[in-house]
């Protein structure tokens, strides 16, 4: 047994962390960055004081915040002011559907139906779902319908979907928010640290997880001039926020060359995928997707069955299929665009995955997928 | 020509259905219906999902009833 000392565990080193497999679920969470580590280890000796007080270890704490605020908000475009920390990529999501409905005193929310469920919870049962295509793009048409209400409080579109990789065309509905007089909330989870972020929003709501920061740290940001008032305040954990601060600095750094590293990658997986498993369907869109993230089906498969499979042979990946939901439905979001769920696999990169860890994967997938029909007679 | 062939896979989950289909379509001529009984909620996606790799019709979802035509 391994784990954090002082819990009767003794302290893993780095490298017992990649004996274990290669990680491909980035898009739930990527590991912890280096730096995030440091910037924590630091800020707990540093910044452990209630940044509320008044004396000066408090004062310090503030001190930190307040550079983690203005590092984060330049990353995603706003200004310091404008940006809430919450507790996690949820609770700003939530944060940001209950504020607008207390403050535009309308509890409608149209939203794309291939959002994150968090979204969708967060909606719940008075909202309107906007069909998407095959490719899991949202229909413009079908919003500005939607939009068209005086009982719409608000709009939600991703920047990009998190299990397909399909960038949303988050420009035109942003324009269509703006005629309709209805605030846009984007969730870019998958797009901070990443790729460049969609402008035109109102609200705008990150995760510091899946950009190598602790889990439990969450971004709002909401522009000047948007109707919302804060529904809730969460505590605010200084050193985890200080980590997630330094992480998005670093990977923003790296960004633009690690998606076109990532990218090439999962090019190479949509071209080999296609081209050496029989009856599979690569879904989502081929170009405009985000640089880290790749799912497939595959015709006749468990998903489940599979994911085990490949566990064994030492690849962590995630599946839409509904046995590997605790639901025991199919994910709403290959529902929503009409595409296999059975089978599915979901791959999503990170900057510790090497070219050499994408080809042993192709390269023994074809036989996994081949044995695991095998056992059903296909 | 008779009534149309039926798969019975209620109970059963995704993807036996659409195993059950695929199995009882292969030795069918172009034009025969099949009508799959299967009230997994992933059948309904998946149904109209295989027809559309495979190049068949989906026809109709009603209920637990999903229709396809070989082509």
């Amino acid at each position: 047994m391994r784990g954090p000392p002082g819990l009767g565990w003794s302290c893993p080193g780095r490298d017992s962390v990649a004996r274990v497999g290669v990680y491909f679920d980035a898009a739930t969470a990527m590991p912890p960055h280096p730096v995030a580590r440091q910037a924590f280890l630091a800020a707990l000796d540093d910044g452990w004081a209630d940044p509320g007080k008044l004396y000066t270890p408090a004062r310090r704490a503030r001190q930190l915040l307040d550079a983690a605020r203005a590092a984060v908000a330049e990353v995603l475009g706003a200004r310091p002011d404008e940006l809430h920390f919450t507790a996690g990529g949820t609770d700003a999501i939530r944060q940001a559907v209950a504020g607008v409905r207390r403050a535009r005193d309308r509890r409608l929310v149209v939203h794309t139906a291939v959002e994150h469920s968090a979204v969708i919870k967060a909606a719940g049962d008075l909202a309107v779902q906007v069909p998407v295509s095959l490719t899991g793009r949202v229909d413009l048409g079908a919003l500005e319908t939607a939009l068209d209400s005086p009982e719409v409080a608000m709009a939600a579109v991703q920047s990009a979907n998190h299990e397909v990789g399909t960038v949303q065309p988050v420009a035109g509905a942003a324009a269509l928010c703006r005629s309709a007089g209805v605030p846009l909330l984007v969730d870019a989870a998958q797009s901070i640290g990443r790729v460049a972020l969609p402008t035109g929003w109102s609200l705008l709501a990150g995760s510091a997880r899946k950009w190598g920061g602790p889990a439990g740290v969450g971004v709002l940001a909401v522009r000047k001039g948007t109707r919302w008032e804060q529904p809730w305040e969460s505590p605010v954990d200084v050193p985890a926020v200080v980590a997630a601060a330094a992480a998005l600095r670093a990977v923003q750094a790296e960004a633009a060359t690690e998606a076109a590293r990532l990218s090439a990658l999962v090019e190479e997986i949509r071209a080999t995928v296609a081209a050496t498993v029989p009856d599979v369907e690569v879904v989502g869109e081929p170009v405009e997707r985000l640089p880290h993230i790749v799912t497939f089906s595959c015709l006749y498969v468990d998903g489940e069955v599979l994911l085990h499979a490949l566990d064994r042979a030492g690849f962590a990946v995630s599946s839409g299929s509904a046995c590997t939901a605790d639901t025991l439905r199919p994910s709403h979001v290959l529902a929503a665009m009409g595409v296999l769920t059975h089978g599915n696999v979901r791959v999503s990169l990170h900057s510790a995955v090497s070219t050499e860890d994408v080809r042993r994967f192709l390269a023994v997938l074809p036989g996994l997928v081949a044995d695991v029909r095998a056992e059903v007679g296909m | 020509m008779s009534g149309p062939l039926v798969v019975d896979a209620l109970g059963r989950r995704c993807p036996l259905p659409v195993i059950m289909l695929a199995k009882l379509a292969a030795g069918h001529s172009p034009g025969t219906r099949i009508e799959v009984l299967a009230d997994d909620p992933a059948a309904a996606v998946d149904i109209p999902a295989w027809c559309r790799l495979r190049g068949h019709t989906f026809i109709s979802t009603d209920g637990d009833r999903h229709t396809v035509e070989l082509r």
